[in-house]
């Protein structure tokens, strides 16, 4: 299973050049992305991904690696829905086995609130052309015979939307896919690179500071995730994020248990068990906000508890090893994606908890913004003018489903 | 058998039987699962994960990658245990793996639990210098907590034969135990693993406590204890892992570590082989040929990388007649089913034991957690700590001191040192004992033998990852340890990498042309060992997953049989039906009680805060939409709050009941929230206000009576209460006794009918309950649950916060603009003027008539404008609540619709799995539109 799975070759290190037509800080998976549909889609290849520390080892390494698209507003439908159709021609697109398996997602109700949000969102999403079903408690023995449906429980299980095309893909394979198909369009992947400054020609950004030197840039494009308030405050924009440790864990590998990914919000935990059979999940954020990749042990604590409330059978499976991530989460928990008061600067940030699954569709569209310089139709309204206006697209009201 | 007839810390007047792949097998009490298996000649225990290669137990203890067994009986089986760490019991029943575990359905009925502990200092370890710590900060008076993960403390050098002060240092380590004993504030925690290290010196120990028991174990004792120990101080005293080298072929059966070899040897009178190869490039092996060649095996060679060895501990194996091949390497090995049989060392060597060591790596682990830094120690060849931002000190093999005499004596100072640190002695050790010490020869890094034939050299044994792997990922591109470790997988195992993290980098170094410290190590995270799920979990399960909140009243709804709704984390009745009745014809009845004469709901449940201080009236008049000024002692208004986004975030009653004085209610869910809401204005904004909050929602309970007939009621139960329209008017409040209790009386209503909220100390709530429905009996008071409130306040079109509303809804979403005041300053106010949310087609809340009277829409149901479409469908709104009523004698519902407020009488569709369902936008009130009932 090790090493012969992958591509003899990757990407070049390069040193970077003195100027590229496009700088874009941040190697995760947005960044990464972000290049290739540069090339791929607008013949745009002079272009730098700086990454101040291994490539793609932010969240993109730390995510549990969702996918789904049932999103309950129109616009974020869109844009997710746009990301799944992406996922689903992705490994022929970069010629990678990215592991993307449609194993279904299950998004568990506990009370009558929440089951009358799951409803919402189901009839929202079917009208969106997105597959949903609701299923029953039977259904759902039938479906994912392991979940706890015992009414003792002290908030039994009432039933579940589940997408089926919902799923997983390995994070790091999607994140090397992109970057190699990147590298071999002549992108250069830049690592050890961290940005410290922008340097500014009235308002119009002509480049960066970094650790390895000024890079002079046509178009910068932000991509850095946890840490965009950071970079941001260098050219003194005030970014709507906040920033917080998001904790994930995995189990040793087991013999294969759970065959769908199931997500509760009230008995709060997500899970899924990965190819090679470690049981793999994540909860809620650290309320504080840090720039530290690490979280406290309580928030494991309790989401192992509601893992096994949920699934009694994980009771003896062990913890192999806990991670934390930095978190970029805006007020109404959607993404901003596009244009800035600064010319040429662009900003693609706060996709918070969940913005693995929208790994293709933000490049795709950030790309378009970038190239065009003005935002594509299905980033339109995540802009970040929006908070000004008041036109929030609140993911995190009562039908929130976070991840 | 392999047993030695004397020797170790077994007892071998206690066998026990145990069965291995359902082979009978016996050991001894002090046997470890692996120690009894080699003792029984068990070579082979489990298949390698990706290539089925046969492996053999490889350590002695947590480092272990090979020897991964399932351990069942009982209560169901655990998985992914490792041999060298199962104490064997009577009966155990174990099964090889293949890196795999199973998870065993059965259900899990141990008990897993927690303990919170403080102490100044915490020493984790109780090898020589954990001990030694300890010692030295417990005599200092320190309150002190010793951590180790074995059976008994001790570490390696239980494995060991030194002597101490001449004697064995078994007897030292027992006259320490016995010191230690003596010291009460000093407590010695066995089988607990520190597993995480936190910010602000958090460290969680887990402790295994009955599963070394096997069916012996009491049922009334956890299974496991999760610690959390805060500690002033912390000395890591967690020692150091052998490193393998990388050899090809270099996996099978009967290769081991060195040092562990040894521990099978002294601690528990086994020898794992009958001829035995020593390879290594430090001095330390060399101790375990001569254990060996006492324990009476053939040692025929030492393969030493080093090009001349010289001096105390060469030239003793030397005396022995053991030769010492300097300057060679094993480059190859040989063998069959039963694992090895040769090596190749220059020469062909036969035997069935080949023991490594490539040097020791210190346990930095816990280190690491604390946010320690490591550097790369190039005389001792390994990372030993560096910079430590937190209270911690890390002492003996941890630090990368390798010898026990250099080990006892910092682990004095760092005990020491410690204490007086937080207060405790003058930070000078006592003197350290006499250990004989022989003068080492420098080890030389060595960490891959070159490999010309292609032959598999593995790095990872747990995830089978060899050499050619790390060779490709290098190839490919790739110059961190992070990609490598995830391109190969090397370190992800179960075991974290702890024999192959060192040997990747310097492997990766290798290629890179780098050195070892150059590339660096992965980030150790926590845990430090395999934590099971049930253990992190703890108490927290069942009912105790998160603790039922119940009303005082609730005896009675119980005995009522009232069906319950779980409201955030109360219990609420739902509905009381009656005999035969469904949900539906029990809540008709209930409504129809309230609008036509008198019932009665417990809402205890609602939140309450007491808010005090002079500047309370300017914290409400910011902190709600509305204003405070105009509210005179004696009366009370509805409240409603935004988020800073001018979303509406809860609502309630705010009661003036003194000077200076308020108390404002919240939704049940909502409670907790909106007090850590304020407490963030408080704290963070307005840290000049002189308000305090206190949540009293426990202290009060609340009982509501409505209907037309509740004034008689009331009248009944405070007759000297003036309960006349005049006298107490609606929105005033009351004190006086009701029922003979003291109380507060407030007429508000949810329902729109004449009510009245009694509020007495929560200790006389059931009386009073009883006292009410006493009462309430001749005009026939119901009970009733959420449900008839819910559909009663819907009539009345009162949104309720959260079903209603989602956190996008403004107060002029809701048609609450009289609410919302034009004159002050409040949170939420100046994005009330931000384009979009003044924006005319916002979602208004409006009411909907189905067409069909029976329909009953289902809620969350979308609303679209044109019947015919397909995907993406323009979506105008969804129903947020829907009912059967019994005053109107037909289905209604709420909803937000775009633009709905000019929308009046226009149709909208609910399109659903079955049909489009038409219905009737109407305005958001059905019932009594001009408030004559409620005010009557
Ligand atoms: C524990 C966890 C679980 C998650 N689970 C899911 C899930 O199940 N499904 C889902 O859809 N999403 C999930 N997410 C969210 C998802 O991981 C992120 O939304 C997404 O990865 C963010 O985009 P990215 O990959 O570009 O970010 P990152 O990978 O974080 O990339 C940002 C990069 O910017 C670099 N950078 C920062 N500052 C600078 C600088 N000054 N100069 C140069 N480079 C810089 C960083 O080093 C980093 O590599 C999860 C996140 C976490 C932490």
């Amino acid at each position: 299973m090790s090493g012969s799975e992958h591509p003899d070759h990757l990407w070049r290190n390069p040193d970077p050049k003195r100027s590229y037509d496009v700088v874009i800080v941040g190697g995760g998976g947005h960044g990464l992305s972000t290049a290739y549909y540069l090339a791929r889609n607008h013949g745009i290849t002079n272009v730098a991904v700086l990454e101040r520390g291994w490539l793609a080892g932010g969240n993109m390494a730390r995510n549990t690696t969702v996918i789904r698209s049932n999103y309950l507003w129109d616009e974020s439908a869109a844009i997710y829905e746009h990301s799944m159709k992406l996922w689903e021609t992705l490994a022929e697109d970069l010629d990678y086995d990215i592991l993307f398996s449609q194993r279904g997602v299950l998004n568990l109700t506990h009370s009558l609130h929440d089951t009358r949000e799951a409803h919402r969102r189901v009839y929202a999403n079917r009208l969106n052309g997105i597959d949903a079903e609701w299923l029953t408690p039977e259904e759902i023995k039938e479906f994912c015979p392991i979940v706890n449906l015992s009414p003792d429980l002290r908030y039994p299980v009432m039933g579940a939307s589940l997408q089926r095309r919902g799923g997983i893909a390995k994070h790091d394979y999607v994140a090397w896919a992109f970057a190699r198909q990147a590298d071999a369009f002549g992108v250069d992947l830049v690592q050890n690179c961290e940005v410290t400054g922008f340097d500014l020609d009235g308002g119009r950004v002509t480049g960066v500071q970094t650790s390895r030197g000024p890079i002079a840039a046509g178009k910068v494009a932000l991509c850095a995730a946890g840490h965009s308030t950071v970079l941001a405050a260098m050219v003194g924009l005030d970014l709507p994020i906040q920033s917080h440790p998001l904790q994930a864990l995995v189990s040793e590998l087991l013999e294969p248990a759970l065959n769908c990914v199931v997500l509760s919000n009230a008995v709060h935990v997500y899970v899924s068990q990965a190819h090679k059979g470690e049981l793999v999940m994540g909860a809620g954020i650290d309320p504080f906000i840090s720039y530290a990749q690490r979280g406290s042990p309580h928030i494991i604590e309790y989401q192992l508890a509601a893992a096994v409330e949920l699934f009694p059978i994980f009771s003896r499976a062990h913890v192999v090893r806990t991670w934390g991530g930095i978190v970029d989460v805006s007020p109404d928990a959607s993404p901003i994606v596009g244009l800035t008061p600064i010319e040429n600067l662009f900003v693609n940030c706060g996709w918070g908890t969940g913005g693995f699954k929208a790994t293709p569709a933000s490049g795709w569209v950030y790309a378009h913004t970038i190239a065009r310089g003005e935002p594509h139709p299905l980033n339109a309204p995540f802009s970040l003018d929006r908070f000004a206006r008041g036109a929030l697209i609140d993911e995190h009201g009562a039908a929130a489903v976070a991840h | 058998m392999t047993r030695l007839a004397s020797g170790g810390r077994i007892d071998r007047s206690r066998p026990l039987r145990f069965t291995f792949d359902a082979l009978p097998h016996t050991g001894f009490a002090g046997d470890t699962l692996a120690s009894a298996l080699l003792a029984n000649g068990v070579r082979v225990v489990s298949q390698s994960v990706t290539y089925g290669r046969l492996r053999g137990i490889f350590s002695a203890g947590v480092e272990e990658p090979n020897a991964l067994v399932q351990v069942g009986g009982g209560t169901g089986s655990e998985p992914m245990l490792r041999a060298t760490q199962v104490e064997l019991y009577d009966g155990l029943v174990a099964e090889s793996l293949n890196a795999r575990g199973r998870l065993s359905p059965e259900p899990d009925v141990a008990r897993y639990d927690k303990l919170f502990a403080h102490c100044d200092v915490l020493v984790v370890g109780g090898g020589s210098t954990g001990l030694a710590a300890a010692l030295a900060a417990g005599k200092a008076g320190a309150r002190v907590i010793l951590a180790d993960e074995q059976a008994e403390v001790g570490g390696t050098f239980l494995g060991g034969r030194d002597l101490i002060d001449g004697r064995p240092a078994t007897d030292w380590l027992a006259e320490v135990a016995t010191d230690l004993a003596a010291l009460p504030e000093v407590r010695v925690l066995s089988r607990a693993t520190a597993v995480g290290y936190y910010d602000q010196n958090c460290v969680l120990i887990a402790q295994r406590r009955t599963a070394h028991l096997g069916p012996a174990a009491p049922a009334a004792m956890a299974r496991q204890r999760l610690w959390q120990v805060r500690a002033k101080q912390v000395v890591l005293a967690t020692g150091a892992h052998e490193r393998p080298m990388v050899f090809a072929e270099n996996d099978r059966p009967g290769i081991m570590l060195a040092g562990a070899v040894r521990t099978y040897v002294n601690r528990y009178g086994v020898v794992p082989g009958h001829r035995a190869v020593i390879f290594t490039n430090n001095d330390s092996a060399y101790a375990c040929a001569i254990d060996l060649d006492d324990a009476g095996l053939d040692v025929p060679a030492v393969v030493d990388v080093r090009p001349n060895p010289a001096g105390g501990w060469p030239d003793r194996v030397r005396e022995r007649g053991i030769e010492v091949l300097a300057g060679q390497v094993v480059s190859d090995t040989a063998g069959g089913n039963r694992g090895l049989e040769s090596v190749w060392a220059g020469q062909r060597i036969d035997c069935d034991l080949l023991c490594v060591s490539g040097g020791f790596n210190p346990a930095v682990h816990l280190f690491i957690q604390s946010q320690g830094r490591l550097r790369y120690d190039e005389i001792l060849a390994c990372f030993v700590p560096d910079e430590a931002p937190q209270a911690v000190a890390v002492a003996g093999a941890a630090n990368g001191t390798f010898g026990l005499r250099d080990c006892i004596q910092e682990g004095l100072a760092a005990g020491a040192a410690a204490a007086s640190a937080v207060g405790f002695g003058d930070g000078h050790p006592a003197g350290a004992p006499q250990v004989e010490t022989v003068a080492e020869h420098p080890i030389v890094p060595f960490w891959l033998v070159p490999d010309e034939s292609g032959a598999t050299q593995f790095v990872d044994l747990e995830r089978d990852v060899t050499v050619a792997d790390v060779r490709r990922a290098v190839g490919a591109g790739m110059q961190s340890v992070e990609h490598v470790k995830r391109y190969t997988t090397i370190g992800t195992g179960s075991d974290q990498g702890k024999t192959a993290g060192i040997n990747s980098a310097a492997i990766v170094g290798a290629l890179l042309g780098q050195p070892v410290a150059a590339i660096g190590t992965t980030t150790f995270r926590p845990p430090y060992v395999p934590v099971s799920f049930a253990l992190f979990a703890g108490r927290t399960r069942g009912q105790l997953f998160d603790p039922a909140r119940v009303t005082p009243i609730h005896p009675w709804h119980v005995a009522h049989g009232a069906v319950f709704e779980n409201v955030g984390q109360w219990k609420r009745p739902w509905y009381f039906p009656h005999d035969g009745e469904t949900m539906e014809q029990a809540v008709l009845r209930e409504c129809r009680a309230v609008r036509e004469g008198v019932a009665a709901m417990d809402v205890s449940t609602l939140g309450k805060i007491d808010i005090q201080g002079t500047d309370a009236l300017r914290f409400l008049n910011r902190i709600y939409t509305n204003a405070y000024d105009t509210l005179a002692v004696g009366h009370c208004r509805y409240g409603l709050m935004c988020k800073a986004d001018g979303m509406v975030f809860d609502d309630g009653v705010v009661m003036h009941v003194g000077p200076d004085r308020y108390l404002a209610t919240t939704t049940s869910g909502g409670a907790a929230a909106v007090l850590d809401w304020m407490e963030e204005w408080l704290q963070t904004e307005w840290p000049d206000f002189r308000v305090r909050l206190t949540s009293v929602s426990d202290q009060w309970a609340t009982v509501a009576v409505a209907g037309p007939r509740s004034r008689e009621v009331l009248r009944a139960l405070a007759p000297a209460m003036a309960a006349d329209a005049v006298s107490f008017p609606f929105m005033a409040i009351r004190e006086g006794m009701v029922a003979g209790i003291p109380a507060r009386v407030c007429r508000i209503s949810f329902s729109g009918e004449l009510a009245f909220e009694i509020n007495v100390a929560s200790w006389y709530g059931l009386r009073l309950w009883e006292a009410v429905m006493a009462a309430g009996e001749p005009f026939g008071i119901t009970p009733y649950g959420t449900e008839a409130m819910h559909v009663l306040r819907a009539e009345k079109g009162y949104a309720i916060i959260g079903q209603d509303t989602d956190g996008t809804v403004t107060p002029q979403d809701l048609g609450m603009s009289w609410v919302v005041s034009k004159k002050k300053d409040f949170i939420g106010r100046r994005s009330h003027r931000r384009a979009d949310t003044a924006r005319p087609d916002r979602m208004h809340l409006v009411g909907l008539l189905p067409v069909e009277p029976e329909d009953l829409l289902p809620e969350g149901a979308q609303l679209i404008l044109e019947p015919r479409q397909e995907p993406p469908v323009a979506i105008v709104g969804h129903v947020t609540s829907s009912y059967r009523s019994a005053a109107l004698g037909r289905t209604f519902a709420l909803a937000l619709v775009k633009g709905g407020r000019d929308r009046m009488a226009s149709q909208v569709y609910a399109p659903l799995p079955d049909r489009l369902h038409p219905a009737t936008v109407t305005e958001p009130i059905f019932y009594d539109k001009e408030g004559l009932v409620r005010d009557g």
